[in-house]
């Protein structure tokens, strides 16, 4: 399968009241075409600024980044703000997790949907207009003439996630970015807004690259799965290989801290500690201080990548 | 056979909002026994929440009854709580708004001491043993909300409950917003408490996995009203009723290799203010029998030891 997107050795740094963060420390990975890939790790991983820089939506002001993000034989790094426009939306679209905050409370969703549309896709308003009712439509918005009429505050959060992704969707996207899309929602809501992300994926083909703290999600629905710590992606496999054989221990113990059926009462594997704070440079292995494998080496060399089956990666210095 | 710390007979609350009534807890009856922990799990707009701040009183209920240690508390004004309050205590979803943000994390311990007229000498005392016992160390004491974490808040929130010897803590989504390694670790220290200490919780959550794991008795709720109630084990392996299959169904999976029916519920959650007649799961069920269904509403009703159903289709 191509790749569709690669991206190397990205760092970003962002400057905050407290110091300079360093987010992201050199993420390097491919997405391959019409993948569902998830990111897991917890707050602070650097999921979420990673995403954003695919798309640019980070404060560039207030940061600074190296490395690449190829996409097209472009690196969108550097493409101008009128370059970057044109991919946005059409080629590459993103979906956040709080659709209260990303849609205008002031317009109606119709006039959200037809904006995209319109833009890109230079289309008049009548033939937007058609097309915005069949995208509702299929995403599961009836009666769509009257609700295309409506405003954000009438519908519920998962109608509204149905139209931050109709909306997404509109230009038909080579990649999608879903940025925690289920966290905010119901658990039966979940269920229906992934299967619509499963439907979209098969019948366009359309890549979806997922982020979540929630490998219930990646159970689900992905094909694979890179999981991040501290800025860094310490295990990447095809989503079989990481829950059957997990080869990082931050990635062992994480699986290993969820409650699962059948262990009813029983004291669950938690990892001691929390995760470092991203202002000082590091040295070693950022996992170190809080895993039980960890030695004078581990704190002395940041390890490399060692391959542990086909297609799967891990960063550790050993192979437990 | 244990004794009951706390039983809710047909509690109701109502909301007037804008000249209509919203039904936010309709007729819940539940009994909770010293040292159980009880989970109430229902989605949005369920009436979990509303529900546990009833039983704290900080709400007033708008018709029921609420015993607790056999005492009749549904209708003592809060100068007549305080008495209570110490027995009652209460942890929130949010760590970081559990805490005046202007105080130190010590001076805010010292508060609910001087609050429940500890002396300061067993105040210095019992704090330490606390956060001993939540696995923290005194450094947390000159330190304030900002420069916390949320599990080390989360830890505070709990130790701070326990200041006052309690019997039964009210947990309302207690692990929601905590990354899923934090989350064990509070789920770990809660089970460990109920063990040392003999507490009596009441755990509201809509993580499934997390009320499966620890708590031994579980009640499902929609649109304020309980579904279905029975001993944990029983209602994950023998669920019953429509909307709580659809739910367990719906949990994402343990690992990717597993084949799961699920039952995915047409459209949303209805109206709370708008009900329609009879049963008030009867728009989105499956099992739906026109006649049955919209006629009157159902009641729980046991159908095997512990385990109790509301559907007229279920005996």
């Amino acid at each position: 399968m191509d790749n569709i997107l690669s991206v190397k050795d990205l760092k970003i740094d962002v400057i905050s009241e407290r110091g300079v963060v360093h987010a992201v420390r050199g993420v390097t990975f491919d997405l391959r075409q019409t993948e569902i890939h998830g990111f897991v790790g917890e707050s602070g991983c650097g999921k979420t600024m990673t995403a954003k820089s695919i798309l640019r939506l980070h404060d560039e002001e207030k940061s600074l980044s190296s490395g690449e993000i190829l996409y097209n034989g472009m690196d969108i790094l550097s493409l101008k703000k009128k370059e970057l426009r044109e991919i946005r939306g059409s080629e590459i679209a993103m979906i956040f997790q709080d659709p209260m905050q990303s849609l205008n409370p002031l317009l109606t969703i119709g006039e959200q949907i037809t904006e995209m549309l319109r833009f890109h896709e230079k289309l008049n308003k009548k033939d937007a207009y058609i097309k915005a009712i069949s995208l509702l439509e299929d995403v599961g918005i009836k009666p769509a003439k009257s609700r295309f009429k409506q405003y954000p505050f009438e519908f519920s959060g998962g109608m509204l996630q149905r139209i931050m992704i109709a909306i997404a969707i509109s230009c038909d996207p080579k990649i999608l970015i879903a940025d925690e899309p289920t966290t905010a929602l119901d658990v039966t809501i979940q269920a229906q807004i992934l299967q619509l992300l499963k439907k979209l994926n098969k019948e366009k083909g359309m890549t979806i690259y997922i982020i979540t703290h929630n490998f219930g999600v990646v159970a689900e629905i992905c094909d694979r799965v890179s999981v991040m710590y501290a800025g860094k992606i310490v295990e990447t496999g095809d989503v079989g290989q990481i829950f059957k054989n997990p080869c990082h221990p931050y990635t062992k113990s994480l699986l290993e801290s969820i409650p699962k059926s059948g262990y009813h009462g029983q004291t669950l594997q938690s990892i001691p500690g929390s995760p470092p704070q991203l202002f000082e440079e590091m040295t070693g292995c950022p996992f170190a201080p809080r895993c039980s494998y960890a030695n004078k080496l581990c704190y002395e060399k940041e390890p490399l990548a060692a391959e542990s089956e086909k297609d799967h990666f891990y960063t550790c210095h050993y192979n437990l | 056979m244990s004794e009951t710390l706390i039983e809710i007979k047909n509690l109701t609350k109502n909301f007037s909002v804008n000249k209509k009534i919203l039904h936010a807890v309709d007729d819940v009856s539940l009994s909770i026994e010293k040292g159980c922990i009880f989970g109430i799990v229902g989605e949005s707009g369920c009436g979990k929440t509303t529900l546990g701040q009833c039983i704290m009183r900080l709400l007033d209920v708008t018709k029921g009854d609420i015993v607790f240690n056999g005492k009749n508390m549904t209708h003592l004004n809060q100068r007549q709580m305080k008495e209570y309050r110490q027995y009652m205590q209460m942890v929130f979803q949010n760590p970081y708004s559990s805490f005046n943000p202007k105080m130190t994390i010590g001076q805010a311990l010292r508060e609910v001491c001087t609050v429940y007229k500890i002396s300061k000498g067993d105040a210095d005392e019992k704090i330490k043993k606390l956060l001993q016992y939540v696995g923290l160390n005194d450094d947390v004491l000159p330190r304030h909300v900002s420069e916390l974490s949320g599990g080390q808040l989360q830890r505070l929130a709990i130790a701070r409950a326990l200041i006052p010897d309690p019997h039964f803590i009210m947990a309302d989504e207690p692990t929601s917003s905590l990354d899923v390694s934090i989350q064990a670790q509070i789920l770990n220290l809660i089970m460990d408490l109920r063990e040392k200490l003999g507490l009596t919780m009441m755990f509201i959550s809509h993580e499934l996995t997390v009320v499966e794991h620890i708590c031994d008795v579980v009640a499902v709720m929609y649109l304020g009203r309980i579904v279905e109630m029975a001993p944990t084990e029983k209602l994950f392996s023998e669920v019953l009723h429509p909307y709580s299959k659809a739910l367990i169904s719906a949990k994402p999976k343990d690992d990717p290799s597993q084949n799961i029916e699920r039952i995915i519920l047409e459209g949303d959650v209805p109206d709370a203010m708008d009900l329609p007649n009879g049963c008030r799961f009867s728009p989105r069920c499956p099992n739906y029998q026109k006649g049955v269904c919209d006629g009157k509403e159902p009641q729980l009703h046991e159908v095997s030891p512990g385990h109790f159903v509301s559907c007229h289709l279920i005996n």
